[in-house]
């Protein structure tokens, strides 16, 4: 099967009053029909930027370098800002970071989901509307009456549930779900996640999950790559990942992560990442790396297969 | 000899003016705890947002009174200390916030957070002796004087900067430390450094510790004994191990059932989750909290809050499907502790 969303040498960089600060630097992946991909890494990594990229999205200082994104046969980079207006939510949607800031605090969930059709020339008289609206809302599991209330009168993980139901009312082929559950409690995490895949499975999307919490990636995810100061790293299938972690970062981190099965030591990864600010030369994690080499200090690794269906970006695995 | 600090039938409500119609909110309801002096212990106190676990850390640091009940530091209420025990209180009770950016005034240098505490409470006689002791302090915490000292907030990270409120906190030479979501921002790979501190404070200078987290999962890496709050009441209280690998009561159940854990053989359970209330709003104790989204629901919990029943040595849950146990009295919450003696279970 073709890939819904092809990424390759994805290129971003803030022009700073202190330099160019490369937060990504030439990423590329493939995002498989109705596959639920994860991206992972710490803060600073990159991960946030290239959901934005991939929307098109980066506001200035911010600019997009260079590389290509094929969304479902379209390059998105070379159209015209009307015409990538109209692939966002149509075609390519996002759930964002805070359920709570993304809603318009004045409007009625009912005025905000009519906004999106209207805003995409989709013809409909006021009881079709009604009916789509209560259909969405009932797919995201929330009760047809929430159309007539205001954000403020919601929970945080039913106005995370309405920001779905608008990223879905379009049926996009990709949707962009960034750090969705990072400020709900776990209990409402899982249920917004739940909702989540369910719609997923109904419109036969396929998901990105940006997110920094390993734990959530393994009950969630089909494949997960790992960033690390603008890189990708390692990509994997979820499996693979946590039965044999390949880069080093990916073996620490998965290391440092705290469990409730046996009382160990959580080991934490010494150092710091670099500042992307005059990045320098070879490989980002060797300041931190337990293996480093001396190759390793020129050379920035790129990643390549190494095995079937692994790819890693580490000099470990050259030979 | 008097308890280091004890909190006493706390509870703290907001709202509900004599002017205005809002409902009176209560955030915390008959709370009780008590932290002896010695032995050194690590109590986490785990609870999703609006459980009161903020609230409970501020009354008992004495920025927010109580609205009935008292927090005792030593014996002496809070609000009736005089000036020397005032003093002392401030020194042995230290504090972690959860954001290591806010803490900072953005305009010092961060050797400001370390040395206005060592002016203010004269804890060295020289300028040198006051560098020795907040080297050492830093040096405890595993940062490098050198390349912290000297530098403004934004130029450490998230993790250093937490780093240094712990080996504020140390140069106070406390008795306990209450740690306000110490890690919940800053990245995984650090949490485990800020731990580790916490944990090293308390094995090697015998401080103990009260954390304050909604992660149940660095909650039992870290403590002793755990106290699970829902909506401002004790769900469950005990042993940690006891609690975490056997939660007794449904809504500890479904919270750690609901953890996403980094284990591929432990996937999410698919049972039933009743979804919350949009508005669910706490007013007081004319029945159990956790009613509404409990699978085992019954008659009795509609009509009173339940209590907390003793259902092991270690262990207590605030729940009446255990009501053929003996019930534990709010003043007896640290009975159960583990590695304190405690009441044996036939009543």
């Amino acid at each position: 099967m073709s890939a819904v969303l092809q990424v390759r040498d994805l290129e971003v960089a803030y022009h700073t009053s202190a330099g160019p600060v490369r937060a990504v630097n030439g990423v590329s992946f493939e995002l498989e029909p109705g596959e639920r991909l994860g991206l992972v890494g710490e803060s600073g990594s990159g991960k946030s930027t290239i959901a934005l990229a991939l929307l098109r999205m980066i506001r200035p200082p911010g600019k997009i370098e260079g590389g290509e994104v094929v969304l479902d046969g379209t390059s998105l980079l070379p159209l015209s800002d009307e015409e990538m207006r109209r692939m966002r939510l149509a075609s390519i949607a996002m759930i964002a970071q805070g359920a709570m800031n993304s809603l318009n605090p004045v409007a009625r969930v009912r005025a905000q989901i009519a906004d999106c059709f209207r805003d995409h020339d989709v013809q409909l008289s006021n009881r079709e509307l009604d009916e789509r609206i209560s259909s969405l809302l009932e797919r995201v599991g929330l009760q047809p009456s929430v159309a007539n209330m205001y954000p403020h009168e919601l929970s945080g993980g039913m106005k995370q549930r309405v920001c779905i139901a608008i990223a879905i009312c379009l049926s996009p082929k990709v949707i962009i779900a960034d750090e969705p559950t990072s400020a709900l409690d776990v209990v409402v995490q899982r249920q917004v996640m739940d909702t989540l895949q369910v719609v997923q499975t109904d419109i036969g999307a396929s998901i990105i999950l940006i997110g920094h919490d390993m734990g959530l990636m393994a009950q969630v995810v089909n494949r997960l790559g790992v960033m690390y100061a603008g890189d990708l790293v390692e990509i994997a299938a979820v499996s693979d990942m946590f039965g044999d972690p390949l880069h080093p970062y990916t073996q620490l981190l998965i290391g440092s992560l705290p469990s409730l099965s046996s009382k160990r030591l959580m080991r934490a990864i010494p150092g710091l990442p670099p500042s992307l600010l005059n990045r320098p030369a070879g490989c980002p994690f060797r300041a931190r790396c337990p293996h480093v080499m001396s190759r390793c200090e020129t050379e920035n690794p790129a990643l390549r297969q190494v095995r079937p269906n692994r790819q890693v970006a580490c000099h470990l695995y050259d030979s | 000899m008097a308890a280091l600090l004890e909190a006493r039938r706390v509870t703290k409500a907001f709202g509900g003016g004599v002017f205005t119609k809002s409902k009176v909110n209560v955030a915390l309801e008959d709370f009780s705890m008590t932290i002896q002096d010695s032995p050194p212990s690590i109590t986490a106190i785990v609870g999703e947002s609006g459980s009161g676990k903020t609230t409970l850390a501020r009354t008992i640091l004495g920025m927010t009174p109580p609205t009935s009940g008292e927090v005792l530091y030593r014996g002496t209420d809070l609000r009736r200390l005089d000036g020397d025990q005032r003093r002392q209180f401030l020194r042995d009770v230290q504090v972690i916030f959860q954001d290591p950016y806010e803490v900072y005034n953005p305009f010092y240098k961060v050797d400001h957070v370390l040395e206005v505490p060592v002016a203010n409470f004269k804890l060295a006689p020289s300028k040198e002796k006051a560098r020795a002791l907040i080297e050492e302090a830093l040096q405890a915490v595993g940062l490098r004087p050198d390349e912290t000292l000297g530098r403004y907030p934004h130029q450490l990270s998230g993790g250093q900067r937490q780093r240094l409120m712990v080996a504020r906190a140390m140069i106070m030479r406390p008795r306990l430390i209450i740690a306000d979501e110490p890690v919940s921002m800053v990245d995984a790979s650090l949490r485990a450094t800020i731990l580790d501190s916490l944990r090293d404070l308390n094995e090697k200078l015998g401080v103990s510790i009260i954390y304050i987290t909604h992660d149940l999962t660095t909650a039992y890496q870290l403590s002793e004994n755990i106290v699970v709050l829902y909506r401002g009441s004790i769900a469950e209280v005990g042993d940690v191990e006891r609690v975490v690998n056997a939660p007794e009561h449904p809504y500890t159940r479904l919270l750690i059932s609901s953890i996403p854990l980094p284990d591929l053989g432990r996937p999410w359970e698919k049972e039933r989750v009743i979804p919350e209330h949009a508005g669910g709003r706490m007013t007081g104790r004319s029945s159990c909290q956790f009613v509404d989204r409990c699978p085992s629901a019954m008659e009795v919990c509609r009509e009173k809050a339940p209590p907390l029943f003793q259902t092991e040595d270690h262990r207590a849950a605030a729940c009446f499907l255990y009501r053929d146990r003996p019930e534990l009295g709010l003043g007896d919450v640290h009975q159960v502790f583990a590695g304190k003696s405690s009441v044996p279970i036939e009543a």
